[in-house]
């Protein structure tokens, strides 16, 4: 059994399922951006929790003297996150300035009834 | 929480019908049916129990697609938690993660980039491309929010677009206290990324943070005349052309090959001036980030930049 000792994982995994459920389920499209940040945030901590090394400092080297490698966590997981946090930001920004002018156009934010507006522009055409 | 209230709010906030206190309470009821009153009475009732009849129908559908993805949600709980039994334990410290990778570039990182804080030298010396299409990814995401938002000078200006707490003394008050430290923090987080925690990102988000509290309690007529649309386009293409200038320049000079070498040296590591180009590119990094973040505010808030 590695639930219990993997329990950081099995949260961010838990994250993931429910911002997924969001993103495919909901009919609003601001959940559906909500759903996708927090199924980011469910891979940030996924990733934060594969650099963490017990008993280990954090990769701040001192200035002089020997550096030993096996003293210190693993800093690589700490730059992919940052990557996934700036395009997470780009994104949600993105989504949300589409979703105002989608808004605009059909008065609604409810995903069905604007398939269903843009069908029937579609057949007026 | 009605479902509704929330797209109803969003409807209000929109068109600019909602002001603050209205925003902090409030409840839309439902809107009643409407009857034409020219209808005989028994058509009325006929239309009355179709109605109800749909409205049935649409409430269980609408229970059955809730429970759907409830047990969807818990099916990929299930399947997601399973995988987690074949990962390695948490903190374990022969995980196939700590590789050697990681050990060249903790124990070599300080020689070869002078950068003392490890992830400072990685994302900006050994992965410095990387972090450039980061920059990147940041500058065509203000640009698509300009194009999408962007409104002319001479539109009407809605409700939500000129509230300000500038009659607020408590919030006034404090935001004057509070910027000038946040500001000064994001200015030492940037300076201090190659020597502590922090760097051009995390730095440029507080800087950023500093300037939407102003935007915020004073009003965005008073933040734009203090940082100009001018400004902030200016210092975003700087930064970028610097940050891709300097970095082919050192990845040129970096081949040990070709017979050039850099005339920037990695430096003392602990020095402030140390670590070759990774604090101008921090501050590059921190420029474009802070100057992304108030424009995405004010864009969203007041449709344009100035």
């Amino acid at each position: 059994m590695n639930f219990l000792i993997n329990y950081e994982e099995v949260t961010s995994m838990i994250l993931f399922a429910i911002g997924f459920t969001m993103l495919v389920f909901s009919k609003n499209i601001m959940k559906k951006i909500l759903g996708l940040n927090i199924m980011d945030t469910g891979v940030y901590l996924f990733l934060a929790s594969m650099g963490y090394i017990e008993d280990k400092l954090t990769p701040i080297v001192p200035p002089t003297g020997e550096v030993n490698a096996l003293d210190y966590i693993n800093p690589i997981p700490a730059g992919l996150v940052l990557t996934g946090i700036v395009v997470s930001v780009s994104f949600s920004a993105l989504m949300l300035a589409l979703t105002v002018r989608l808004y605009k156009k059909y008065r609604t934010l409810n995903l069905d009834e604007i398939y269903e507006k843009c069908s029937k522009e579609d057949e007026e055409e | 929480m009605k479902k509704t209230d929330f797209t109803k709010n969003f409807k209000e906030w929109y068109e600019g019908n909602l002001s603050f206190d209205e925003q902090l309470s409030h409840n839309v009821e439902d809107i009643p049916v409407e009857h034409k009153k020219d209808e005989p009475h028994h058509v009325r009732k006929k239309i009355r129990t179709l109605q109800k009849l749909e409205n049935d129908e649409r409430k269980a559908t609408k229970f059955g697609y809730r429970v759907f993805s409830i047990v969807f949600c818990v099916i990929i709980c299930a399947v997601l938690i399973g995988t987690v039994n074949f990962l390695p334990g948490f903190a374990d410290a022969n995980a196939p993660t700590a590789n050697e990778v990681y050990e060249h570039y903790v124990g070599e990182g300080r020689e070869q980039t002078g950068a003392v804080n490890t992830v400072a030298g990685m994302i900006l010396d050994y992965r410095a491309f990387d972090t450039l299409g980061e920059s990147f990814v940041l500058f065509t995401a203000t640009c698509a929010v300009l194009l999408l938002l962007e409104k002319a000078k001479n539109a009407p200006v809605k409700k939500r677009e000129t509230f300000t707490f500038s009659n607020d003394p408590i919030i006034c008050l404090v935001v004057k206290l509070i910027v000038p430290i946040i500001i000064v923090f994001g200015v030492y987080i940037l300076f201090n990324g190659h020597l502590s925690p922090g760097g051009g990102f995390s730095g440029g988000a507080i800087l950023g943070t500093g300037f939407i509290l102003f935007a915020m309690a004073y009003g965005e007529d008073v933040a734009a005349k203090v940082i100009s649309a001018k400004a902030i386009k200016i210092i975003t293409i700087c930064s970028l052309s610097f940050y891709c200038l300097s970095k082919s320049y050192s990845f040129f000079t970096g081949n040990e090959f070709n017979g050039v070498h850099s005339i920037i040296g990695p430096g003392t590591p602990g020095d402030f001036l140390s670590g070759g180009l990774i604090l101008p590119l921090n501050l590059a990094v921190g420029f474009v980030v802070c100057c992304t973040m108030y424009s995405f505010y004010m864009v969203f808030k007041r449709g344009r930049l100035d």
